[in-house]
């Protein structure tokens, strides 16, 4: 197919995702944000939010303090923001529009649908009035878009171009939610000391395991109560939770081998490599060595993969 | 100016022109004998449908065309969306209906029109015998601002050079008062509009789909596959299975959704001009599995921004290059460079002349009568008639540069008559035809709205169009500018097959 309508694909995928993934996170500050917990607490989830996209700058030249309502609105609704959802899902739309032909109608009229209707949505006050509603609106929209694409779509290289972009984007979103929310509990990592701490804890385990919606899976995983190590393994390393980074490396490696041409073995190597080490990686060395240095180097190889993705395919010389 | 209309033999003639509203009643005070004949059972129809369904029915429609995304672009406009710059075309509910005898005739003359303007254009870039035989100034082809130089003796396949043609047309009273549908422009170079024709027929048949087994209403939705075949057919000899694409200046372009939606519906790639090289005297796009040749392209871009090495050198839209593997005949553009030469309003009077000169026929269809502004005598007529004349600019398009004098005010009357003064070359001018109107849905119900036709005319190994075509309707009281950047809608048109 086009090197151009390729890139079009990828990029309408990966803002979808990321539009999905950012509603999550709000998502789950919002919830977390009602229980009882004092504001410093409160405040280290909304900074989370913002240091996880790098935004940080951009708010603070903006609004200043960090603050929950501003920080909602600067996530969703601002247009300059670039990673705000609003800015996502017209990026996703524009992307599409400009391959419609590419899409089958029923996915283009969804993503064309997503847009009327968020702005509909935005225009009525409908996020201010019910904000876990709209977060639930935002990520059932990415799940029909997902489904429409692969309930309709031919498994061609189009299809397949939007999986590497929902999977690379996926995998380089789940990492940042871990590198911020592990980061945020730093000082008392492993075992809470007082009782009230311990309450705390669970409350801060649950919130990202819901966030990726994973409190349930844990569960059934590990029938055990929420420890931090192991919603780390169920992130980072179970091949069969689907928001993971081992999961969503399945899906590029094997998305790259279907689109593969004469120039891309390099990239389909390193995307191998990269498979390969949280394959037969093991928790406990992970954290050994460092969480935070780990997940460093992975979204440099992810950004590294996505480069040589559109060197190889979507923009060739 | 007599009142002349689609679907009432006779419109009431004390101006107050328009339907009740309270009911479609008001139409069986308006005699359902008074319907011409092919409307009786539409007419009767809508006298029975409450004024609150066919609301709610456009409100549907709208909608479904927002949702669908069948928008044009308007230039620095923004929208409440901000998604900035797309509109809908208005789409009118009631169908415009020919009767199946008046559209045999309307095909017979199409094909016979538009073969003969493929021949002119041909005879242009060769011999020009036409010139020769004293028919057609030379001056009118050579000093053509679309005439190209560059084509001068180069072959194209099957002689083809208008592939896709848009001929408009409007229904008139002739000289008896009776119907008679005049040619008033041919568009040679990129016709637009066929994705409305389409996308209206799927509204009105998702909307009134008991109104289709009321009526035989000859199909259209198989255009994509005439298409495809006509620009197959047009492929060079240098390949036995040809790869097609349709060239878009992009999604910015106010046509792009028509683009994308002719790419789709044929399965081939819509590209755009950065997508595309030349590398040893053939044309490629980039693909993600390396270069793949292109034979065939459908190209929705003016020639102007076609090449940069052989046009306008600041053009991003084209390919360079472009032209020099079309003249060594290893790729086709559909349309051909240079068919402007034969479209523009200057070369129009002489069609008919054509038609005989080419064909030795009799031309089928009317052309209106055209004063030419670069002839003295007719200016002449002009300046002493403007208000009695419509002018147009020679170049110009979509409804701009225009003076209809009967509407105009004494002012603007004098206003034109000095630009037409200062350059009498750049205008032709034209009785002003009492275009036919049709019932059309407007704020205080339903009234006459002037209307036109544009078939789409296809040419291949054959001359061949879908029966239909998109109808334009000037929704503006009495404007006889149908054009949608003007504010003109469309509707379905109804080719009846009994």
């Amino acid at each position: 197919m086009l090197s151009r309508t390729a890139d079009h694909l990828f990029w309408m995928a990966r803002y979808t995702e990321r539009a999905e993934n950012t509603a999550r996170m709000l998502d789950v500050n919002y919830q977390t944000s009602l229980l009882p917990q004092s504001a410093a607490v409160s405040k280290v989830g909304w900074q989370g939010m913002l240091s996880i996209s790098e935004l940080m700058p951009a708010y603070q030249a903006k609004h200043g303090e960090v603050e929950p309502q501003r920080v909602m609105q600067f996530m969703v609704k601002d247009e300059s923001n670039p990673s705000s959802i609003l800015s996502c899902l017209r990026a996703a739309r524009e992307n599409a529009r400009a391959v419609r032909g590419s899409l089958t109608t029923e996915a283009w009229e969804t993503q064309n649908q997503t847009w009327l209707e968020l702005n509909r949505m935005l225009r009525a006050g409908d996020f201010e009035r019910d904000p876990a509603q709209f977060f639930e609106w935002v990520k059932f929209r990415s799940h029909l878009s997902r489904g429409v694409t692969v309930g309709t779509m031919l498994m061609d290289e189009a299809l397949q171009f939007m999986r590497l972009g929902t999977f690379l984007e996926r995998s380089d979103n789940t990492a940042r939610l871990v590198d911020v929310k592990f980061h945020a509990v730093q000082s008392d990592f492993f075992g809470a000391a007082s009782e009230k701490d311990q309450e705390y804890d669970f409350y801060h385990w649950s919130a990202i395991l819901r966030s990726v919606s994973g409190f349930e899976i844990y569960r059934k995983v590990y029938r055990d109560v929420i420890r931090p190590e192991r919603v780390a393994d169920l992130l980072i390393l179970r091949a069969d939770m689907p928001r993971s980074l081992h999961a969503s490396l399945n899906e590029v490696v094997q998305n790259l081998s279907m689109v593969a041409n004469d120039q891309s073995a390099e990239t389909q190597r390193r995307a191998g490599k990269l498979r390969a080490e949280l394959q037969y990686g093991d928790i406990d060395e992970i954290l050994a060595t460092g969480l935070h240095a780990f997940l460093t180097q992975f979204l440099d190889r992810v950004n590294d993969l996505g480069a040589r993705i559109s060197r190889d395919f979507l923009i060739p010389a | 100016m007599q009142k002349f209309d689609e679907m009432l033999a006779q419109l009431p003639q004390d101006g107050a022109v328009q339907f009740q509203v309270q009911s479609m009643g008001g139409m069986s005070q308006l005699q359902v004998q008074g319907v011409r004949e092919h409307y009786r059972t539409y007419a009767q129809w809508l006298s029975r449908q409450p004024q609150e369904m066919m609301r709610s029915r456009r409100e549907e429609a709208e909608v479904i065309f927002r949702r669908v995304g069948i928008t044009f672009a308007v230039y620095g406009a923004k929208d409440e969306d901000g998604a900035g710059t797309e509109r809908l075309i208005p789409f009118d509910l009631i169908p415009r209906i020919i009767p199946a005898a008046e559209w045999r005739q309307l095909e017979q003359g199409l094909v016979q029109r538009v073969t003969a303007l493929n021949r002119f254009i041909h005879d242009v870039y060769h011999d020009q015998a036409i010139v020769k035989a004293g028919l057609v100034p030379e001056s009118q082809i050579t000093r053509n601002a679309q005439f190209r130089r560059e084509m001068m003796g180069v072959n194209v396949p099957n002689n083809i050079y208008s592939h896709i043609a848009g001929v408009d047309i409007v229904r008139a009273p002739d000289a008896n008062g009776d119907g008679c549908y005049y040619v008033l422009e041919d568009n040679l170079r990129v016709p637009s509009g066929v994705s409305y024709m389409l996308e209206d027929r799927k509204m009105m048949m998702r909307l009134f789909p008991d109104l289709f087994s009321a009526y035989q209403v000859a199909p259209v939705m198989h255009y994509p596959d005439l298409l495809l075949e006509t620009l197959r057919a047009s492929a060079p000899s240098t390949t036995d299975d040809p790869t097609v694409v349709v060239l878009t200046p992009g999604m910015y372009n106010s046509a792009y959704f028509e683009h994308a939606f002719l790419a789709q519906q044929m399965g081939v790639e819509l590209v755009e001009g950065q997508d595309l090289f030349v590398r040893d005297n053939f044309v490629y796009m980039r693909t993600t599995r390396g270069p793949r040749r292109v034979d065939v392209i459908y190209r929705r871009v003016d020639d102007d921004f076609l090449d940069p090495q052989a046009f306008r050198p600041t053009s991003t839209l084209g390919c360079a290059g472009l032209l020099k593997v079309y003249q060594a005949g290893n790729v086709t553009l559909c349309n051909a460079i240079g068919t402007g030469v034969a479209d523009d309003k200057s070369i129009y009077p002489y069609v008919p002349k054509m038609i005989e000169f080419y064909l030795g026929e009799k031309p089928i269809l009317c052309n209106v009568p055209t004063y030419s502004c670069r002839n003295p005598e007719d200016l002449k007529y002009v300046l002493a008639n403007l208000k009695e004349l419509v002018l147009k600019e020679v170049h110009g398009a979509g409804g701009y540069g225009m003076l209809v004098g009967p509407a105009a005010s004494a002012q603007e009357i004098e206003e034109f008559r000095q630009v037409l003064l200062a350059r009498p070359e750049g205008y032709i001018a034209q009785p002003t035809l009492s275009l036919s109107s049709c019932p059309t849905y407007v704020e205080q119900g339903i009234a006459p709205r002037h209307i036109d036709l544009r078939p789409f005319v296809l040419s291949g190994k054959d001359v061949q169009m879908v029966p239909g075509g998109l109808t334009r309707v000037a929704l503006k009281e009495g404007s006889l500018v149908v054009n949608s950047s003007q504010g003109g809608g469309t509707k379905d048109t109804w080719i009846l097959e009994v």
